[in-house]
């Protein structure tokens, strides 16, 4: 049986290992050496107090230099030489010479090379500002970059969308094709599967509160308005966000970072019309049938819940909705869900695009995108609700 | 002065890219300021200095894609930033450039990625097309490479398919980042040496930048020399005359890091 060395640098058991132990002499003429004993180690230090040793004496008496005993020293590691380095700047600080020669030759060689200031600037390295300039810069300044970055990017990709609809633009027909069948077909399950939730859970909700007048059969009216109206566009909107609209921030953002958009643009050609305007337009395209889709399976939903749990006939509940069906109604949704379509590509182009060159940052990108599509999904979608109802539509 | 101009005017025929007096920049942060130099056509000139010098800036504003603050940068006379998108886009298509770590289209094959340039702007058929690609790929020696996906490669393949792919349109001048970089030495004189072979095959200018020494003094006919400090360009000269006659602590300092291995070779 191997036995479990936590101490490989000297394969001591822990119960004798050496205590680490100091005293300070004072000697003639302002003279203090630190003798040290024991092992100074990760594990056993005297750091505070050997520091507050230091402070002690020097405050007691004149110290002018600091000289170290370490014939009793009989381990050490890296947090020894930073008890050094604390040591040596508080010495800095009083004035007191530092003299390493007492010290063990490989710490004396980390002492130098930690207290060697660097001859060149630190690369990026800020200007300290106060913390009521830091939220000032980091949250209204970022905040109005951020938003002057989108319209810069929205009036580049219409324009750029405007050339694809006059066949102007240069871009792969293939990857065209391909981002069709990702934020079309292949996104088909799971939008079923949610509308289809949707449409029951209305149904749910409605039939309990319907039931008390006797009025269920209103429930055909429930799920058909809601769903073409509002909720298809929108449950549509919020899984394409988190679904297409993530994955387009993230695949730019990996683009980004492997320097493929530069590629690209020093090719001549503009990642804009390459790589932007296919996603936009091909969620765009895919977003009404969509959400024709999801219409359906929210109503499919609907009737479930009223045949099976309403034991309304089936006849009635489709004679029930056609007559709530308003084609104004399903006009709006399709509106609606075309506006999310570009809402959810652009947000993930554009976080995508101004993702930063790391890992993290791609991250980042993707989150960001789904958050800022949500939020202007929904606040569109308010907007849209307010505006219809002054109209009177 | 007259002389002078009418000399300058000769020489500059042959002058392929000029750099004049250009100032580079992030955010009030200065990187380069004031940087000249001319590139010859056909000849094989190098940007050398140490990491952090503002070589990778440099390449950035001759690429297009960081504008300098200040400076003129000229392909063959024409001003490569004083004129419209456009007409950048149509000195671009005249360039060709290998990034450090490639860059491929990860999305595409090997085929894929050397065929796009062609097919964005030449006319040619999908068989020329393919033909091309076939004779480009072998060419940097990845002939049956033409189905893999980029991540598929080892980083030096990755290297030959990135030149592949900058070389695809034959362009008249072509930018290297870091060539040799992330290579073994063995992978990295061959790249050198199939850089130059094709550079020389086709007539191409190249402007490479790089620090590797070995690289340096085997392929360049003229070189300038950044300095981070200074934010400018210390020296210049073919670095071999540079290694003799310069008295720049630093240049010498950055030049004979390989010193006796270089006395060896001379």
């Amino acid at each position: 049986m191997t036995e479990y060395a936590p101490y490989p640098r000297n394969s001591r058991a822990p119960g004798n290992f050496p205590k680490p132990e100091f005293t300070f002499r004072h000697g003639e003429e302002g003279v203090a050496t630190l003798a040290l004993q024991g092992a100074w180690t990760k594990d056993h230090t005297l750091f505070p107090e050997v520091v507050r040793g230091l402070e002690t004496l020097s405050r007691e008496t004149r110290v002018e230099r600091l000289l170290f005993d370490t014939r009793e020293l009989s381990d050490w590691d890296s947090r020894f030489v930073t008890v050094l380095l604390r040591l040596e700047a508080l010495c800095h600080k009083k004035g007191i010479v530092f003299d390493l020669n007492g010290l063990p030759s490989g710490a004396m060689r980390l002492v130098d090379l930690a207290t060697t200031r660097p001859s060149e600037e630190p690369v990026g390295k800020q200007e300290q500002s106060g913390f009521v300039q830091e939220i000032v810069h980091n949250g209204v300044f970022a905040l109005v970059r951020d938003v002057l970055d989108f319209l810069e990017f929205l009036g580049k990709s219409s324009m750029a969308s405007l050339r694809f609809v006059f066949g102007l633009s240069s871009f792969r027909k293939r990857d065209f094709w391909v981002l069709i069948r990702e934020c079309g077909t292949e996104a088909l399950h799971i939008i079923a599967l949610v509308n289809l939730m949707v449409g029951l859970i209305l149904a749910f909700v409605g039939a309990v509160q319907l039931k008390q007048f006797g009025a269920q059969i209103y429930v055909a009216n429930l799920v058909t308005v809601s769903m073409t109206r509002e909720m298809g566009a929108m449950m549509t909107g919020i899984i394409m966000a988190g679904r297409t609209g993530a994955a387009y921030a993230a695949q730019l953002g990996t683009m980004n970072l492997n320097e493929e958009i530069d590629a690209l643009s020093t090719l001549g050609a503009s990642p804009m019309e390459f790589l932007v305007v296919p996603r936009i337009m091909a969620l765009v395209l895919m977003m009404p049938l969509l959400y024709l889709y999801a219409d359906f399976m929210g109503m499919l939903g609907g009737l479930t819940v009223a045949v099976g749990m309403l034991d309304l006939p089936f006849t009635e509940f489709m004679d029930q909705a056609r007559l709530a069906f308003s084609p104004v109604d399903l006009g709006i949704g399709l509106f609606k869900s075309v506006l999310f379509g570009f809402l959810v590509a652009l947000a993930g182009c554009f976080r995508g695009m101004q993702s930063e060159r790391n890992a993290s940052a791609v991250g980042l990108a993707a989150t960001s995108a789904v958050v800022t599509a949500t939020v202007a999904i929904i606040a569109t979608d308010g907007l849209l609700a307010l505006l219809c109802d002054i109209l009177g539509i | 002065m007259r002389d002078e101009a009418e000399a300058d005017s000769k020489r500059s025929s042959s002058i392929h890219l000029m750099v004049e007096d250009l100032s580079l920049g992030y955010e009030n942060n200065v990187v380069l300021e004031g940087v000249d130099f001319r590139v010859r056509k056909g000849e094989v000139f190098v940007v050398m200095g140490e990491s952090g010098s503002g070589k990778s800036t440099l390449l950035k504003a001759l690429v297009g894609l960081a504008r300098p603050d200040r400076g003129r940068i000229l392909f063959h006379g024409e001003s490569f930033w004083g004129g419209s998108d456009f007409d950048r886009k149509a000195i671009l298509r005249r360039c060709g450039v290998l990034y450090q770590r490639g860059a491929l289209w990860s999305s595409m094959t090997l085929a894929e990625n050397v065929a796009l340039p062609l097919e964005l702007y030449t006319d040619l058929s999908a068989r020329d097309i393919r033909d091309l690609v076939s004779l480009k790929l072998g060419l940097v020696g990845l002939t049956g490479a033409e189905d893999s996906y980029p991540a598929q490669l080892s980083g030096g393949m990755q290297k030959r398919a990135g030149l592949a792919r900058a070389m695809s349109l034959d362009p008249e001048i072509l930018f290297l980042d870091e060539p040799s970089a992330g290579l073994d030495p063995v992978n990295a004189k061959l790249l050198d040496d199939l850089i130059l072979e094709l550079g020389d095959s086709l007539g191409t200018t190249l402007l490479v930048v790089t620090h590797e020494l070995d690289s340096i003094y085997a392929i360049a006919d003229d070189a300038i020399f950044l300095d981070g400090r200074e934010k400018t360009a210390i020296a210049r000269g073919k670095p071999l005359e540079l290694l003799q006659s310069s008295s720049d602590p630093r240049v010498r300092a950055f030049l004979t890091r390989g010193g006796e291995r270089m006395e060896g070779r001379l």
